[in-house]
């Protein structure tokens, strides 16, 4: 299975990674090369093999319902790029009709 | 008062000389941030240093001794730069985090500090720990303490290399596939991954979830526990930590193996392994074998398939993990002015490094539709026959051991060109992070001058059988007294 560059330009878009037309380049020639290593697994056989997703027999952790203090707000604002006083500053994100 | 720093060099040994009134943890902590500064141009291990704030924890513990029970109270050591600490930068060798500072600290960092612990700075890694060499910082190239033209390994190169220089007497380290255990072994060190959970991991910012553990560097195995006395504890903040107390590890510093079964797997001495590094560790057997331990040869045949099982599963957690870098809540955002996708996209193709894109773009596409079952899941699987072997493993041996990697330190660029060949290093490690048990690196021997580490293994939470058979090793040997000559070139020896 080889990859064509116009396969790790949709892989980018997923990955929300802008890419100059030769990083595009060097990429699918790496990821060939490391894909050519993967099939390796294919060798074995793990038709009734369970899948690890984890290691520690530790699930479904719960705690009590009890309201607790978050971080103060303006500690967490203080590390954006752009931010109000009360509210992460992003690009628009929805047009309106009248453009405003 | 006055005292020599050079008679000071393992942790507990700073711990008695506090202790027995010799030196302030003031002056201490002054005498190595000195240390550490006429170093660090030549070192290149540090992305902060913290000298008000290590000086205020100094003056902390100074003025109220009786308060701190733990003996790292006053010694002064340092954290890996992708550990929260409230007030330094956070930037995880990666110019997307440059200038963040996080509103909290890990719960390690608590740990330390809540001790009495001082933290001198933050060290130098591989960018999102994703390296082998440390050489993939976006900030600085690391130098080897026992030869400056050589790599420290990665990518905790930069805490592996001030401890083994003297610039901190203990530092954390993270590991996901090696991350510990390498530069620990290319700098001479003692380096444990915790069984997964041990640890606390909130705070870590986060390279592979399933993976990531902190652990501790120092330079014996002593100090090892005394760290991992601070680390080890259950964290209501981390969903995967392990709720049972955890022991006392300098219990487990007893000089004697008898009885004990060492397992040798014969695949961890394959291809790749140098001469000198499988002799270093094969001695080292022998001679944990006539202090009374049996060794058995053992085979584990999925072992061979780790390091492609790692690279699928490694990236596709970091693809999702770093997904948060997006140019809104912290770091880099693009000054181009553009609509909010084309701000993530182009946000996070100039904060991000090449091996990191390469990483969250392997990670992508082995977790996108119709490649899904091909990759990860077949990944996730072959996991689950690695872990069956090392089961299999610990049925009949209580601990294994293999070098820990299978050269010595390479140079700065040799491999840097060579993906492949950077990841093989990583080789003896990965295996097992992917089983989730803890392994220990320990100092075992020289070659041309070079640290060779072996690398002990236990079953999950089997940490105390590290520490013993660490320990009782240490007890015959001197190599964890060697120290790096760190004399300017130039200056006669």
């Amino acid at each position: 299975m080889k990859l064509s560059v116009e396969e790790v330009s949709n892989v980018a878009v997923l990955a929300r990674l802008a890419l100059a037309e030769e990083e595009k380049q060097r990429l699918t020639g790496h990821l060939n090369e490391i894909i050519e290593h993967f099939s390796r697994l294919q060798e074995l056989d793990t038709a009734d093999v369970e899948p690890t997703d984890r290691v520690l027999p530790v699930v479904n952790v719960y705690r009590e319902d009890e309201a607790r203090p978050g971080l103060p707000r303006e500690a967490v604002l203080a590390g954006a790029p752009e931010a109000s006083d009360c509210a992460f500053i992003v690009p628009r994100v929805v047009d309106t009709a009248d453009g405003k | 008062m006055s005292f020599d720093l050079d008679s000071i060099s393992t942790a507990w040994q700073a711990s008695e000389a506090l202790r027995s009134g010799k030196v302030s943890s003031a002056a201490l902590t002054q005498a190595v941030l000195e240390r550490l500064r006429a170093l660090e141009p030549r070192l290149n291990a540090f992305l902060a240093i913290l000298d008000d704030e290590a000086l205020a924890a100094a003056a902390r513990y100074d003025e109220n001794r009786s308060a701190f029970a733990s003996p790292l109270a006053g010694v002064p050591g340092a954290i890996k730069d992708n550990m929260c600490l409230i007030g330094a930068p956070n930037t995880c060798g990666s110019k997307i985090l440059a200038g963040w500072k996080p509103p909290y600290n890990a719960t390690v960092v608590n740990a330390i500090l809540d001790a009495g612990g001082v933290i001198l700075g933050k060290t130098n890694l591989d960018e999102f720990a994703m390296g082998s060499s440390t050489e993939n910082s976006a900030f600085k190239v690391t130098s080897n303490p026992w030869d400056f033209s050589r790599v420290p390994g990665g990518s905790s190169g930069g805490s592996a290399a001030a401890v083994a220089a003297g610039a901190a007497f203990w530092a954390l380290g993270s590991d996901t596939g090696g991350s510990i255990r390498q530069p620990a072994a290319f700098c001479g060190l003692v380096g444990l991954k915790p069984t997964y959970g041990r640890v606390s991991r909130y705070g870590l910012v986060a390279y592979a979830s399933s993976l990531d553990q902190i652990g501790p560097l120092t330079r014996d195995v002593r100090d090892a526990a005394l760290v991992m006395n601070l680390l080890a504890a259950h964290d209501p903040l981390d969903s995967t930590s392990w709720p049972e107390p955890a022991p006392d590890y300098t219990k487990s510093l007893v000089n004697d193996v008898s009885g004990m079964t060492i397992g040798v797997p014969k695949e961890f001495f394959g291809q790749g392994v140098e001469e000198d590094v499988a002799s270093a560790v094969w001695a080292a057997i022998r001679l944990l074998e006539q202090k009374g331990a049996r060794v058995k040869e053992i085979s584990m045949p999925n072992v061979e398939y780790a390091l492609p099982v790692y690279y699928i599963i490694a990236p596709a957690e970091a693809s999702s993990n770093l997904a948060r870098y997006d140019g809104v809540r912290y770091g880099h955002r693009t000054e181009m002015q553009c609509d909010h996708v084309a701000m993530f996209e182009q946000t996070r193709a100039e904060g991000f490094g090449a091996e990191v894109k390469q990483r969250i773009m392997i990670g992508t596409y082995a977790l996108s539709a119709g490649y899904y079952d091909a990759y990860y899941l077949k990944a996730q699987q072959v996991r689950t026959l690695l872990r069956r072997d090392f089961d299999a493993a610990f049925e009949t041996c209580d601990l294994l051991i293999t070098p820990t990697a299978p050269t010595t330190a390479f140079r700065i660029g040799e491999r840097s060109s060579d993906p492949f060949q950077m990841k093989l290093s990583d080789v003896c490690t990965i295996p097992v992070n992917l089983a989730g048990i803890p392994g220990m690196s320990v100092p075992c021997g020289f070659s041309n001058g070079l640290p060779v580490g072996m690398q002990l293994l236990g079953p999950a939470f089997g940490e105390e059988t590290l520490f013993r058979a660490a320990y009782t090793f240490e007890q015959s040997t001197d190599y964890h007294l060697a120290r790096p000559d760190l004399r300017p070139c130039g200056e006669s020896h």
